[in-house]
């Protein structure tokens, strides 16, 4: 299977475009363990590296895979892993070594139904363990949150770019939905990308000094201050890296705020509700660390609630209200397990806060 | 142009392959699509349903609520998916092994004994198309030709003599629905 003809479009899974744009990306180094609804990132993996002179490891555990991906990283090799949910649970204490450490890599979580083993359904229940740390220490993953196949593969590249560019690894927070299917993608970015000069990767150091790859501090103070270089570090991002989508937000009352497959089904709503006396718009997240916090807080001084639809019982919704800051009602509508949630229950949900009617255009 | 398709049957009934096909001949036109299978725990002899949607307009949820249309193999299958039919959409059953099924005033249905077809034409397999040769001759949403190179493209080497049998089956699919017509 070979899928790199330019403009073309490809039917594939959102799993066959991550892996396949994680490869067209210069991802040369992938290691991975199965579990479903991810496994056709690790099948996609094992047939095209071998084309390519890369390597793909079917590892003996998900703790060997992030640590392997450290490794790779270390090197300056661009190197990814993915799992779902309870995989990447196992894969925390290697992402904060890797934030720790200042590695580049790229994380694909392809949520499923939690807690423990769950189910395999799609769900959204990993924001938090995504965005605020889920390992240990002060750090942040840039989170990438796509809600289509294509945008799925875009973002792969646009991820493996983050991670080199501000030497942090970056998470690409799907769900098993978007894994599972399929939609036209076509494959427009550089294959050849430019990787950028890793002068601090341990590549032999016959005439240089050595360079040192640890995210280990013994002398006191020398951890605070590397602390300190991580924050100013998370602040850049925070200014320049933000990404989001406004739909329909101008003149809202109601503004939904939603990412990945549930921006999908908000979308849905809005296209079969044009015709109610409330005007609906969306903000749709698609970093979810940084989140954009700006575009909501200036939304919630003109908009008259604001409703959060997450397919978990409420986490990015917390943010939403840190955003909002009490300056208007913030509502949450979730389903939980596997659930997906419906226009129809969005619906409801909205004629609770407000109440809603059909247009009625009077002809005399 | 918008059109929700939920395709389903026992495992091995070739759903998933008839979907992907007609997904794939669709983006070949130009179309938007979306295809959702299902996945994980399925087995041979348990329902695999698949969500279809098309549309000249971007797609939004890839969850089928209310559909344009069913295309299904067993009686599992309809038990499953009756409630998903919208006022005037169009039923399609595998009548070899639907037998009964609910007093449906507001829908379109077309029995198609699709297993008994493809037996007749020798290959009990290709019972898939002969669903898609009657689905699409009522809604006319695919080309044929350009359904059939994608096929061509799945029947290559080793099953490269299965090629013609489906072609087959897809044009008596067709001609059955004709006939019912008349």
């Amino acid at each position: 299977m070979t899928l790199t003809e330019k403009n073309k479009k490809y039917l594939l899974t959102g799993n066959e475009a991550c892996a396949e744009a994680a490869i067209q990306a210069g991802c040369r180094f992938y290691y991975g363990y199965p579990i479903t609804p991810q496994n056709e990132i690790l099948t996609h993996m094992t047939i095209r590296m071998p084309q390519v002179g890369g390597t793909s490891i079917q590892v003996e555990s998900e703790l060997a895979a992030i640590n392997m991906v450290y490794g790779s990283a270390a090197a300056g090799a661009r190197a990814m892993t993915s799992s779902s949910s309870p995989g990447i649970s196992l894969k925390q204490e290697g992402i904060s070594y890797l934030a720790g450490s200042e590695l580049p890599c790229v994380i694909v979580n392809i949520q499923r139904g939690g807690p423990g083993l769950g189910d395999i359904s799609p769900s959204q229940a990993d924001y938090f363990q995504a965005v605020k740390g889920g390992g240990h220490g002060d750090y942040h993953t840039i989170v990438l949150a796509p809600s289509s196949v294509q945008e799925m593969a875009d973002l792969v590249f646009d991820a493996f770019d983050l991670a080199d560019c501000y030497r942090n690894p970056v998470m690409i927070l799907a769900d098993a939905q978007l894994g599972q299917m399929m939609e036209p993608v076509v494959f427009n970015k550089k294959y050849e990308p430019v990787l950028s000069k890793k002068d601090w990767a341990l590549t032999g150091a016959d005439g240089r000094e050595r360079n040192i790859v640890k995210s280990f501090y013994s002398v006191k103070g020398e951890l605070e201050e590397f602390n300190a270089k991580l924050q100013k570090k998370y602040r850049q991002i925070k200014a320049e890296e933000v990404r989001y989508e406004e739909t329909n937000t101008e003149d809202a009352d109601i503004v939904l705020v939603a990412y990945g497959t549930s921006a999908r089904i908000c979308k849905e709503f809005l296209n079969k509700n044009q015709s109610l006396n409330v005007k609906v718009g969306l903000i749709r997240p698609i970093t979810l660390w940084p989140f954009p916090s700006d575009v909501i807080q200036k939304i919630s001084e003109r908009a008259q609630a604001i409703l959060t639809v997450e397919m978990s019982a409420g986490q990015m919704v917390e943010d939403v209200r840190l955003s909002v800051s009490g300056r208007c009602p913030v509502h949450f509508y979730g389903r939980t397990g596997g659930g997906i949630p419906t226009p129809k229950e969005i619906l409801k949900k909205i004629s609770e806060i407000v109440s809603v009617k059909e247009k009625v255009t009077c002809t005399t | 142009m918008l059109e929700k398709v939920i395709l389903a049957g026992l495992g091995g009934q070739g759903m998933m392959l008839l979907g992907r096909l007609i997904a794939h001949a669709l983006m070949l036109e130009g179309k938007n699509v979306t295809f959702f299978p299902s996945y994980g725990t399925e087995v041979r002899g348990g329902t695999a349903y698949y969500h279809l949607t098309v549309s000249e307009e971007e797609i939004f949820s890839p969850v089928i609520e209310e559909a344009d249309a069913l295309i299904m193999m067993n009686l599992p299958s309809y038990i499953k998916f009756k409630d998903f039919l919208k006022p005037d959409s169009k039923l399609f059953l595998n009548s070899s092994m639907i037998d009964k099924i609910d007093n449906e005033t507001n829908v379109d249905i077309y029995r198609i004994p699709a297993t008994k077809i493809a037996n007749d034409i020798g290959n009990i397999v290709a019972s898939n198309m002969v669903m898609l040769g009657a689905y699409n001759e009522v809604k006319n949403l695919v080309s044929i030709p350009v359904f059939l190179s994608c096929l061509k493209n799945v029947l290559s080497g080793r099953k490269e003599p299965f090629y013609e049998v489906n072609k087959l089956a897809i044009e008596r699919g067709a001609e059955f629905v004709r006939n019912i017509k008349r």
